[in-house]
């Protein structure tokens, strides 16, 4: 976040610009939790998996860009749907075996793409389209633009799919009363599987859009996990809402500590966010848990 | 003809499930040798390193202070609350270690017990807000802690910052070395599995199976939870207060992911829940790894896969395998 200059207006478009980034990378994470239960850890090595897939895609074997990217959402979401089946679905219920076996496989993607070497600085994927605008006097870039206009899509999309399609409705009525559901004739492994799958659908689509903005580094894979978890945890685990203004929120105070402080002591935003909130209110702004027993 | 496995509980067993009527000197080494074993391998072992190598040694010693990390998680476990940050103690322990050392020159007799205890003490204040929230959240953030605090300590740069403090004491004497780690790790193993058998245990391990009747025997829980989670950190806090001055240097990669992860990983290879397992798990994963170690970081994929393993095909663990198959008779019966 280059807005070092102390202006209004940059604070305003970057802040807004670094709350989506939030929110997109919280998003996938807190759908597949809402709905099935599972606390995805594997969502940082998900998110790598997708960056790093495109730029195999778009250097090893030529792909054009759209169907490099249309390729990974598609594989990302696979590999969740599979990793529900194979993993999951023989711990289920158990929590401590679903949070353990989702972090070794998060863990072990990102130290395997570690291994592999990709730690340099060659790694980056391609602006969806160069160039920048001035609006009211600070210049965003294309690209940036791009990420407030997914972000929206994605809200906007997600909306209407969990309200006007057959699996968006079972999604909700597993998410509201699994067994309820069940007896309706909802298939809650199907359903829990596809929540999974369009979690990681998601962390490939914000990794896409993203990751442009930097270098690919592994590190970002575990930073990732804890943007998703710090904006989670600040807003609600479970709650759209919740989600959408604890990352303003987060955004707007990093982007301030940014520009009044230092850039690095950005990060230290999410702890104090945590601390504070697990302080005042433990089931987070919009948690839907009012009572802490209730807490999984 | 169709046969099947018929177990039987040794006679010994028979008589009741945790008392033993003792009558016969066989039936003392029966139960004592489980137990007279690995201590007397360990405390051994240390005398014969011009046998086995200072290398060696050393992985012990290693091994021991994973088992370690691996007990405070097994600890933390029976009240129920799963960490994946285990660094975190051992961060701590580290550091204040470190520092006690570096800024005011005490020598690491003093500043092994105070950083242990210091950093002990740190920790449960650290996850004293957390302690309402119960498993999936509570595992969310112990795994950011001892991320944030790297990150917070590269920011500020306190305590050394990236670069660390380094020019520690060294500790005075090599079998101190080799025979603390061992020593604590025995006090640790045997008192826990006491501590967990006592009423106090019992209480714990109610916190864990259904929070809210021990609410309703009016029981403090977070209090009891801190407590546990203060014991823990005295366990973990003490092998990265330990390794501080083994290493003479300390720095942020006492918050490595690695010493949450290999814990966990010997946690749960050995089995959960017993503090045996745990210990089995550790020795068993850091000489392996000692091996590996020409692979370089593709060990934590290595972990991570026998986690995976381990989590879904052998929920059990190695410890009660064993146990089972020391108990019980087995033989083929006849079906039908």
């Amino acid at each position: 976040m280059d807005c070092r200059k102390i202006m209004l207006p940059s604070i305003i478009i970057y802040g807004l610009i670094n709350s989506v980034i939030l929110a997109l990378i919280a998003m996938g994470f807190s759908l597949t939790f809402g709905i099935s239960g599972v606390a995805n850890f594997a969502y940082g090595g998900f998110y790598l998996f997708s960056g790093f897939l495109v730029w195999m895609l778009l250097n090893y074997l030529k792909f054009p860009l759209i169907l490099a990217i249309m390729v990974t959402i598609g594989v990302t979401g696979l590999l969740g749907f599979v990793t529900y089946w194979v993993i999951l679905l023989r711990v289920r219920g158990i929590a401590l075996s679903e949070v353990i076996a989702t972090f070794a496989l998060g863990v072990g993607i990102l130290e395997l793409f570690r291994w592999m070497g990709f730690v340099t600085y060659e790694f980056t994927l391609p602006y969806l389209k160069k160039g920048m605008i001035l609006i009211a006097g600070v210049p965003v870039d294309y690209q940036r633009l791009f990420i407030i206009g997914i972000g929206l899509g994605l809200v906007l999309f997600l909306y209407f799919f969990t309200h006007y399609t057959r699996i968006g409705l079972s999604f909700r009525g597993i998410a509201q009363n699994e067994r309820t559901a069940i007896s309706l004739g909802i298939k809650s492994d199907r359903t829990a599987a596809l929540s999974l799958a369009f979690g990681s659908a998601m962390a490939a689509v914000a990794a896409i859009v993203i990751l442009p903005l930097g270098i690919i580094s592994i590190n970002t894979g575990y930073e990732v996990l804890l943007i998703a978890v710090a904006v989670g945890i600040v807003g609600g685990l479970e709650s759209v809402p919740g989600i959408l203004v604890a990352s303003l929120i987060l955004g707007y105070a990093q982007v301030i500590t940014g520009t009044y402080f230092k850039p690095e002591w950005m990060m230290v935003v999410y702890l104090a966010a945590i601390v504070l909130v697990l302080g005042i209110r433990p089931s987070g702004l919009f948690g839907k848990f009012k009572e802490l027993e209730e807490r999984v | 003809m169709k046969y099947r496995k018929e177990r039987l509980d040794r006679g010994i067993k028979a008589r009741c499930e945790d008392i033993f009527a003792l009558s016969s000197y066989r039936e003392i080494l029966y139960l004592a040798f489980p137990r007279v074993l690995p201590v007397a391998v360990l405390l051994i072992l240390p005398l014969l390193k011009d046998v086995v190598g200072l290398y060696w040694e050393k992985v012990l010693m290693i091994s021991c202070i994973i088992a370690l990390l691996a007990l405070s998680w097994d600890l933390m476990a029976s009240v129920g609350l799963i960490s994946l940050g285990q660094a975190l103690f051992f961060g701590a322990g580290a550091y204040i270690t470190g520092f006690l050392n570096h800024a005011f020159k005490l020598p690491p007799i003093l500043t092994i017990p105070l950083g242990t205890l210091a950093g002990a003490l740190f920790c449960t204040l650290l996850l004293s807000p957390v302690l309402r929230l119960r498993g999936v959240y509570f595992a969310i953030v112990t795994l950011t802690l001892p991320l944030l605090l790297a990150r917070f300590i590269e920011t500020t740069k306190i305590l050394g910052g990236t670069e660390g403090m380094s020019g520690l004491s060294p500790l005075p004497d090599i079998w101190i070395e080799m025979y603390v780690p061992v020593l604590a790790l025995l006090l640790c193993l045997f008192g826990f599995r006491r501590l967990i058998n006592e009423d106090y245990g019992l209480v714990l391990q109610g916190i864990r199976d259904n929070d809210r009747a021990v609410m309703s025997g009016a029981i403090n829980i977070y209090w009891f939870k801190a407590q546990a989670v203060f014991l823990a950190g005295l366990a973990g806090s003490f092998a990265g207060a330990f390794m501080t001055h083994y290493n003479q240097v300390v720095g942020m990669a006492a918050f490595a992911m690695d010493y949450s992860i290999l814990p966990l990983t010997a946690a749960v290879l050995g089995g959960v829940g017993s503090f045996a397992g745990p210990t089995i798990g550790a020795f068993i994963l850091v000489p392996l790894s000692e091996m590996l170690r020409a692979v370089g970081t593709l060990r934590v994929v290595f972990y991570s896969a026998i986690l995976i393993i381990c989590v879904v095909g052998l929920p059990e663990g190695v410890f009660h395998y064993i146990r089972r198959k020391y108990h019980q008779f087995e033989r083929m019966v006849e079906v039908g």
